[in-house]
């Protein structure tokens, strides 16, 4: 394909203005499944920790406060550098969006990577499902720490997924395929990556906030 | 083009105001609010996810069908939510 003729308008769309509209409203209609798909698990936590308030403080504390205020900074500041990348490729600045989309990849690894020494932890301490739990760890808090592992392992998957496409675009990219005119893959990746963000923007008071009584 | 852009304005002060809601979060656990906690959490975890929502994820510039679309999964939500707990609450005792 000549890199430097810009995809033609399908005949689906009048113009590009609506294009644009159809692109943003197929994608929030895809976040609204998100929300659910999340919501059954973060309605299945209300319930479990209205029943055991107590068994969630005493879950809570079992993680640690600091890895996940950290891990939040972290997801805040890459979603900030995929902001800008979307801002750059508007302006048909390619290296500076490959650099963008680095960071916020390098951003999303670190999370993981965090993540990965929190579950390394809960190993330690024998609070992993489908393994022999701690002996002291009552059955309400063995909930906490299934729905914990849901909760986080769920989001995970979205961040690795996220990781995959952000692949995508930097060899979209190499090869030439984004542009001003051409920015759609970007801003709708974006829209991904920010609502996987405002996931564990929920996340974080829920699992690692909730105070000893 | 460069940092000055006026299109990044925006985003940089969007940025500044989720770290500083995360640092208030992180800060309100030193204090002892008690129950009060879980509800300035959450309403923390609200202003930030609708600050990522209104900037980050461009729905200041959208039409309403569009906005409706982003608001419309939470609307449902929490209706599942509220009428579970409409059950359980009056059910349920705590341990």
């Amino acid at each position: 394909m000549n890199t430097a003729t810009p995809p033609s308008l399908p005949a689906a769309y009048g113009d590009e203005r609506q294009r644009d509209v159809a692109n943003h409203l197929g994608m929030w209609t895809f976040i609204a499944t998100e929300v659910l798909f999340f919501g059954g698990l973060f309605l299945a936590y209300v319930v479990y920790r209205v029943a055991y308030p107590a068994a969630f403080a005493a879950g809570s504390h079992t993680l640690n406060f600091w890895r996940g205020t950290l891990n939040t900074a972290v997801l805040l500041t890459s979603s900030l550098t995929m902001a800008m990348g979307d801002a750059y490729i508007k302006r048909g600045r390619r290296t500076a969006l490959r650099n963008c989309v680095a960071a916020t990849a390098s951003l999303g690894v670190l999370f993981l990577a965090i993540k990965a020494s929190e579950y390394q932890e809960m190993y330690a301490k024998h609070l992993v499902p489908g393994l022999p739990f701690d002996p002291a760890a009552s059955p309400p808090l063995q909930l906490f720490v299934f729905l914990y592992f849901a909760m986080t392992g769920l989001h995970a998957v979205h961040m690795l997924i996220g990781l995959g496409l952000m692949a995508w675009l930097l060899r979209l990219n190499q090869r030439g395929r984004l542009t001003a005119a051409h920015h759609a893959p970007v801003e709708m990746f974006g829209l991904y990556w920010h609502f996987v963000d405002c996931v564990w923007v929920f996340l974080y008071p829920l699992l690692y906030l909730i105070p000893q009584r | 083009m460069n940092a000055e852009d006026p299109a990044f304005r925006p985003l940089f002060a969007t940025y500044a105001a989720l770290i500083v809601l995360l640092a208030l979060t992180a800060a309100a656990t030193a204090l002892p609010t008690g129950w009060w906690s879980t509800p300035i959490g959450l309403a923390v975890a609200v202003a930030k996810a609708s600050l990522i929502f209104v900037v980050f994820m461009r729905l200041r510039s959208q039409s309403p069908l569009v906005r409706t679309f982003a608001l419309v999964g939470f609307f449902f939500l929490a209706i599942m939510i509220a009428l579970t707990l409409a059950d359980y609450v009056t059910r349920l005792v705590p341990v």
